[in-house]
């Protein structure tokens, strides 16, 4: 069982039999009144959303979902195609099914494809991918401001913001929980 | 020094809490409030149901310095004020941090009215000094901080922007949800507000007011939605802190909540007290506003989650 304090974006709790992920999470303390968790609430078959403030008091089932080691293919049309590598079992995903995690989606990546009696409903990234910069703006060599930074698009299209020394062909790290740029990775 | 950038990328905003560090020292010194330091480590918290203090060798880290800094005013220290980390166990969120910087300031021959009064000068004289020209953008709402502030009643707040009056809220038990949910989102917006005369049971530690008694003199301050501030005039009975005390205690117990012990020394300093009134503030929060942050993290050199 969770609590109310293990309530996080992406925990997945099951309400009513159905399984239900938590898009958004705010927790709140009004003047010195309670704790209140706030969450957005998506149902993950039929996608309805909706929002509900929790107690610290209130306890949730987790949901019963399988994840399965499965390698990104290729995309078509829309559809991501996984394979699993032990079966060769292969999934189709549709990309509102994917989401943001598709800027993550280099040639042959590991992810963690999110099975609900076996229909898939989205995948999971691994925490760190490491990315090659394939457009940048030269480094002006004179800017070594530490906290400066510039943009830069890597393979998948991606676009974020990395200090300024970073250069076309380098290779990134990036966490794919918030977005950011980590550091440079040397082979 | 790759490695490093999440923390060199917080330079422009420690830069500017340094700042506003100093110039908040600035202002109490120039109107002769003593900076005091009290111990983190207390055997005693405040009891209060919806605060929860980390037990540490036996004791507890201070989820506020209040009661030192009242056996010290309660001593003849006519005006004083701490800058200090604080402690709230399970508190985490966007505006949150189990460990944060709070400043607290008390005064002696003093109410809630003259603190918000006070809290004006504070705001307007920091942003000043940082050149802010009387507003600062937050977010994209531009924020007047000189006077005159919007200044709401809790029932007024309530006939105003929730389904439920205040004493409604307060008999259904859902207070908190339409405070945070219907109310708080539309405070301080344009121009920081006060929120005031809240109703008796949500304020354990303020004096009732003698014309309103079912209200005490206790105020929140809100820019942008966000609350920034509590203060309120201090109860000064010693009799009626210890009910109050042990209704909290009551409350905590029913919540399944370890006890604290009595504060006794606080309880028997009370009736030194006399008139005063005192102000907790969220340095965390209003750097976070001034520095146009979108979350605590961003003026915290380091969370939690990073150490």
């Amino acid at each position: 069982m969770y609590s109310a304090s293990d309530l996080r974006k992406n925990l997945r709790i099951k309400i009513d039999d159905e399984p239900y992920i938590v898009t958004e999470f705010n927790f709140t303390k009004p003047g010195k009144g309670q704790a209140l968790y706030r969450c957005k609430l998506k149902n993950m078959i039929s996608g309805a959303q909706f929002e509900r403030t929790f107690r610290s008091v209130d306890v949730f089932e987790p949901a019963d979902l399988q994840e399965k080691k499965m390698q990104f293919l290729y995309e078509q049309e829309g559809q991501y195609c996984f394979m699993d590598n032990e079966t060769y079992e292969q999934v189709l995903l549709a990309e509102d099914r994917v989401g943001d995690a598709r800027n993550y989606l280099i040639e042959n990546i590991e992810v963690e494809v999110l099975l609900f009696e076996d229909r898939p409903l989205g995948i999971s990234l691994p925490n760190f991918v490491d990315f090659i910069v394939t457009e940048a703006e030269p480094w002006a060599r004179g800017d070594t401001v530490s906290g400066n930074t510039k943009p830069v698009t890597v393979q998948t299209g991606y676009v974020l913001q990395v200090p300024p020394f970073i250069e076309v062909g380098e290779k990134i790290r990036v966490d794919t929980r918030t977005g950011e740029y980590l550091t440079r990775v040397k082979d | 020094m790759p490695d490093s950038w999440p923390l060199a990328k917080k330079r422009r905003a420690l830069t500017l809490r340094a700042r506003i560090l100093r110039e908040l020292r600035r202002f109490f010194a120039d109107r002769d409030y003593l900076e005091i330091e009290t111990p983190c480590l207390i055997p005693a918290p405040a009891p209060e149901c919806h605060i929860d203090a980390m037990a540490c060798e036996g004791w507890f880290l201070h989820p506020s310095p209040e009661l030192c800094m009242k056996r010290l005013l309660a001593a003849g220290y006519d005006r004083i004020f701490q800058i200090c980390r604080c402690f709230r166990k399970g508190e985490r969120g966007a505006r949150h941090l189990p460990e944060f910087t709070m400043l607290e300031w008390y005064r002696r021959e003093a109410d809630y009215r003259d603190l918000m009064v006070e809290c004006e000068e504070l705001l307007s004289e920091v942003a000043a000094a940082l050149g802010c020209d009387g507003a600062t953008v937050y977010q994209g709402e531009t924020l007047r901080l000189g006077g005159p502030w919007e200044r709401l009643t809790v029932a007024e707040a309530f006939a105003r922007f929730s389904p439920l009056s205040a004493t409604e809220a307060l008999a259904r038990d859902c207070f908190d949800e339409i405070l945070a949910i219907h109310v708080e989102p539309q405070l301080g917006r344009g121009r920081p507000t006060i929120l005031y005369d809240y109703p008796l049971p949500l304020a354990s530690l303020a004096r009732s007011k003698r014309e309103a008694p079912a209200v005490a003199e206790r105020f929140e301050l809100y820019l942008a939605g966000i609350e920034l501030a509590n203060g309120f005039t201090e109860l000064a009975e010693e009799g009626e802190q210890r009910r109050r005390f042990a209704r909290e205690e009551e409350a905590r117990r029913r919540a399944g909540k370890p006890p604290y012990p009595t504060p006794d020394k606080f309880l028997k300093s009370l009736p030194d007290l006399g008139e005063a009134a005192g102000i907790a503030l969220g340095v965390d929060r209003l750097v976070m506003i001034l520095a146009d942050a979108p979350d605590i993290d961003a003026v915290t050199a380091f969370t939690p989650e990073t150490l």
